[in-house]
């Protein structure tokens, strides 16, 4: 019996954070610190004609102005397909700010104030002042879907059977058109860095999803060598994909500290993030789906065409899931981008899979009406078993349970088809569902352990914890498979001088360093069963690998108590302070031969004023099937989490541009809405376990990009059953149901 | 923000005298807007002569109603049992408006002053007549969903946001001022706030200097029959994309005297005459307030994006008025 998988664990990183301990990248004391303010430009495209600092400089406390006039230049291209202008590395095509006077986006960087205050720094900042040469500027992809282009041809999807022809003779046809406007991660901790140099070598706090790409795009952008860059991450407030490609700060804050020879600090505004970290792109999704009149599907249809910036290609991978969730013979799919005058689009929570789950489900939901077949009933007529790309079997797929349970749970079967059926009182009633999904990833990921005399063990891994729990989930594991207390296991991340690992992103974090952690600990286990066995007295003469386990500071054999070596005492027998492994876990190649993936199903209520059209979501039960749970109260957390970011996507979330000038316009919490907590009403999220060690050797699978998949579809699906009237266009605003 | 001399207001007269001989200077109360926007670079004050501990906190009965501190906090007003009581419509309003947090900070005073909510008064890249006038409108013709339907000119489009004033509107309350001479004056809500015209970088008929310091409620009979009603994109923390104050006082089933005020659709809390004609002397039926919503948005003149508003007007005003009777019941 496990003695810590499966069971609640408080989060061991919980004191530090809510007594302020906890550090945060921009809250690092470092002595002489300079701080940084952004200036950024008023145009969407052109060039500055001119920067006129001299007000500015003369403004107190004000060290250093950093422009594209004095800022120092990076190495010329070594390849002419990039623009010099933005980037001269090949290998990173991320913005680089101050590079030149080419304006790419509203709201780029421009300046970098230097002083010895924030306050004097902000306050100088909105001294500079600049001209541009402004030319017309293309801000949305509406009206410009004919200008889409696929950047990589021979990486696009081809057809499977023969979904044009099947689709044109389907006897039931849906063919809708779905829109999701940009949306914003807004996580709490605004992004910054504090940067300083000694000699060549740079060290920087910064907030980031992985510690190793910053040092990456740090080293090239200084052309120095790796092992120069020391980046650290302890804790992230939030992040959701919005740190895991270089942005633009990090580099322009090592600059600065390298041109004033100072430390110097630089936080984004609220506003600056806006425009400095990447955002979920502005989506047009149509969905085809032919069926039979006994609901099976027989063409499935889906493009998709979403902005990027005019320097990088970004594919929102709206349809990843559109090929294999349901069993459709004849499918195709397809991805296209508009070249845009903003900046890169970025990962964001359940990035694709959440906007194309959105249209797929949807369109589901709509089949099932001109069917006149329950929407769930729809889901399980088309279920799969199987990929029907590859015709491989799941490695586990527990979806039909969630849908049982969901369904049993929520009271399903009480749901009347027809819309506008339900009441409650003068409110409108209407009970939606939709299926999530989101792969189940495994990275390659390293690890140290010390395993220390004294009964305690330091664990560390390069990786992150934005928030879904990875100090406690990783402290946990090695506590487990080390057989220590969980109070004398200390695990550290978010640093480079500890071994790599992937950035914490796809939900990916636990299976891949989690694997990691437990390898290493099996190799652990070995070294000690070698040590013991050294010992003419060992107990485990004869014994494998498999047959000893490490538990309660003993080496001993498994369902034999009686045969143990004391651990502390083994060590110290062998002038050993500290045993230490360095691993690498590794997918298996096992894997390859199946499908995987987790899924799970939603269901949801909404409430609806008939009069003024507010929606509120009074229920929602998810019900998850993604492997083997580690710690089921920040899982549980993980989940609630999900559908909170579901619910505002369906109903609030949306970043405003005014096209005429191409500049964001709500880019605060004041204008750009998120829930709050009077909008989160009823949430159970409920887990359908799969042992399943074909994934990984735990058995786990990522959740947190998983739990919101299916969520926004859901909401609009119950709305339309609420009011009768489908609304394609996210969010769901009172003023779009009148 | 622009650097600023702080200034302590030891006295009333004081600090008006500090104002007035500073174009440059504002007073500052609770701060929770003032504050926020000359971190943008909106408002740049040189001087803000700090009012706040100035003894104007009370809420007391008068001989003919009772009389609220410009200094007494929102949270403290909405919850005061002279204002449950008397006058619950002004309760629901401040409760309806920012949050806990806010309104613990805010002040009746600066309430009342609070400046619009239109993203291109925030936003100084933006032409906006009411920041910088002279620049031009940018929601006119831009992003304007949470803009005016009611009495905008082409200079300005905004709209006053706030939910405390609506419900002052259908009190009848009475704004009493420190002149920038020394001398008391007293400015009917009505009067308070103004229309943008040609000149919409004045929110309202202070002038500079003038420091508000109470506000009169007159006894009424509308304590019964009142109901503020907000619709907002979110439940809390939003401002309204329409909300409606409305109150009634009625001879047997028959409507003696009626208020409705919406708010979040013009440039100062809305009175609608229209709508409280056509339900003075009527029975209190909902053909009476739908006939008094169709009167109230009738000469509503909306702009691209926030056409909903109309409709949604008229049926907000229909369920206010429903509730009102129902005695604030949902």
């Amino acid at each position: 019996m496990p003695k810590y998988i499966g069971k609640e664990m408080s989060r061991v990183d919980g004191v530090a954070k809510v007594t302020g301990k906890a550090k945060y990248a921009a809250e690092f004391k470092v002595p002489n610190l300079a701080y940084g303010f952004i200036v950024t430009s008023t145009i969407a495209k052109g060039a500055i004609k001119s920067l006129d600092t001299t007000e500015a400089r003369r403004a107190p406390g004000v060290i250093d102005i950093l422009t594209h006039e004095n800022y120092p230049k990076p190495a010329p291209p070594a390849s002419t397909e990039l623009k010099p202008e933005i980037n001269a590395n090949v290998r990173d095509k991320s913005f680089r700010a101050l590079a030149s006077n080419q304006i790419f986006f509203n709201m780029q960087p421009i300046a970098l104030v230097l002083a010895e205050t924030f306050e004097q720094a902000r306050y100088a900042a909105r001294l500079v002042k600049a001209t541009y040469t402004p030319e017309k500027q293309l801000t949305e992809i509406a009206g410009s879907l004919d200008k889409a282009l696929v950047p990589n041809p021979e990486r696009a999807a081809k057809p499977r059977g023969n979904p044009a022809e099947t689709f044109k003779s389907a006897p039931v046809k849906i063919e809708a058109e779905y829109t999701i406007p940009i949306e914003h991660h807004n996580p709490m901790e605004p992004h910054g860095a504090i940067a300083f140099w000694e000699g060549e070598k740079l060290t920087i706090f910064d907030k980031t999803q992985g510690v190793y790409v910053v040092r990456r795009h740090l080293a090239t952008s200084f052309n120095i060598p790796e092992v120069n860059v020391s980046v650290v991450s302890p804790f992230v407030g939030g992040a959701f994909g919005s740190s895991l490609r270089p942005n633009y700060y990090p580099a322009l804050t090592a600059m600065a500290a390298r041109v004033i020879k100072r430390p110097v600090k630089v936080v984004y505004t609220r506003t600056q993030m806006y425009t400095g970290h990447g955002y979920r792109s502005d989506t047009w999704q149509k969905i085809s789906l032919g069926a039979e009149r006994n609901g099976k599907l027989t063409a499935l249809i889906h493009d998709s065409r979403n902005n990027s910036s005019t320097f990088e290609d970004w594919l929102e991978n709206t349809t990843n899931y559109t090929r294999t969730i349901y069993a459709c013979p004849n499918a195709h799919t397809s991805q296209q981008l508009v070249r845009t005058d903003l900046s890169t689009p970025a990962p964001v929570r359940a990035p694709g899979a959440v906007s194309g789950m959105f249209a797929l489900e949807c369109a589901m939901d709509e089949l099932a009406y001109e069917l006149k077949i329950d929407p769930l009933e729809l889901r399980l007529i088309n279920f799969t078993d199987v990929n029907p790309d590859t015709g491989k079997p799941y490695s586990s797929k527990a979806l039909r349970e969630c849908y049982r349970m969901g369904a049993e749970k929520f009271g399903w079967k009480d749901r009347k088809f027809e819309p506008r059926s339900m009441r409650d009182g003068r409110l409108l009633v209407g009970w939606g569902m939709a299926t999530g999904v989101w792969g189940a990833f495994q990275q390659a990921a390293s690890v140290r352990i010390a395993l220390k005399s004294d009964g305690s063990a330091h664990v560390a891994s390069a990786t992150a914890d934005i928030g879904p729990g990875t100090y406690t989930v990783m402290t946990l594991i090695a506590a487990e498979y080390l057989g220590l207390p969980a109070e004398r296991v200390k695990f550290e991340l978010g640093d480079t001088k500890f071994p790599r690992a992937p950035v914490q992103g796809g939900s990916f974090t636990t299976a891949s360093v989690g694997s990691a952690i437990y390898e290493s600990a099996q190799n652990i286990r070995r070294k000690l069963l070698e040590m013991a066995n050294k010992d003419a007295a060992s107990p485990f003469k004869e014994a494998k690998i498999e047959d000893v386990e490490m538990t309660d500071g003993k080496l001993q054999v498994k369902n034999d108590p009686s045969r143990f070596v004391n651990i502390s005492e083994l060590m110290r027998r062998n002038n050993l302070e500290e045993l230490v492994d360095v691993h690498e876990a590794k997918p298996s190649p096992e894997r390859e031969k199946y499908a995987t993936g987790a899924h799970g199903a939603q269901f949801v209520e909404v409430k609806i004023d008939p009069d003024t059209r507010v929606v509120r979501v009074t229920r929602a039960i998810e019900v998850t099937a993604c492997g083997r749970i580690m710690n089921p109260k920040t899982s549980h957390s993980q989940e609630i989490g999900g559908v909170v970011w579901g619910i505002g996507m369906a109903l609030q979330e949306a970043t405003e541009i005014d096209h005429r000038y191409g500049r964001i316009m709500n880019p605060n919490l004041q204008h750009y809405h998120v829930p709050v907590n009077a909008d989160v009403l009823n949430v159970e999220t409920i887990f359908v376990e799969e042992d399943d060690r074909i994934v990984n050797p735990l058995g786990i699978k990522g959740m947190g990009e998983l739990s919101m998949v299916g969520i926004p579809a859901a909401i609009a699906n119950a709305v339309f059953h609420a009011t009768g009237k489908r609304v394609r266009n996210l969010p769901i605003t009172p003023d779009k149901l009148l | 923000m622009r650097p600023f001399k702080y200034t302590e207001g030891k006295d009333e007269t004081s600090a008006v005298r500090a104002v007035v001989v500073n174009r440059e200077s504002k007073f500052l109360a609770g701060g929770t807007n003032l504050i926020d926007l000359m971190k943008e670079y909106v408002e740049r004050p040189n001087e803000l002569v700090d009012v706040s501990q100035l003894p104007l906190a009370q809420i007391k009965n008068t001989s003919n109603g009772i009389s609220i501190g410009a200094l007494a906090k929102n949270g403290a007003t909405a919850n005061h049992p002279l204002v449950r009581q008397n006058y619950p419509l002004l309760s629901m309003a401040i409760l309806a408006g920012a949050s806990g947090q806010l309104r613990n900070m805010a002040t009746n005073g600066g309430n009342l002053m609070q400046r619009t909510r239109c993203q291109y008064f925030y936003d100084i890249a933006m032409p906006c007549n009411k920041r910088e006038p002279g620049t031009g409108c940018g929601a006119l013709e831009g992003i304007n969903r949470i803009h005016a339907i009611f009495g905008w000119s082409d200079k300005c489009v905004a709209t006053y946001p706030g939910d405390m004033a609506n419900a002052l509107y259908a009190l009848d309350a009475v704004v009493r001022v420190k002149g920038a001479n020394g001398q008391e004056r007293t400015i009917p809500i009505q009067d308070f706030h103004r229309l943008p015209g040609n000149e919409p970088q004045k929110d309202n008929n202070l002038e500079h200097g003038e420091l508000i310091i109470g506000i009169d409620l007159p006894k009424n009979n509308f304590a019964n029959k009142s109901y503020y009603l907000k619709v907002r994109d979110r439940a809390s923390y939003a401002f309204a994309l329409v909300s409606v104050a409305a109150a009634l006082e009625t001879d047997g089933s028959n409507i003696r005297q009626a208020r409705v005020v919406l708010g979040s659709v013009a440039h100062k809390p809305w009175r609608s005459g229209e709508a409280e004609k056509a339900l003075v002397g009527k029975p209190a039926t909902d053909a009476t307030f739908n006939a008094a919503a169709e009167a109230a948005l009738k000469e509503a003149k909306p702009l691209a994006h926030n056409g909903y508003k109309v409709e949604l007007g008229k049926r907000a005003i229909v369920l206010a008025l429903q509730r009102a009777m129902n005695g604030g019941a949902e």
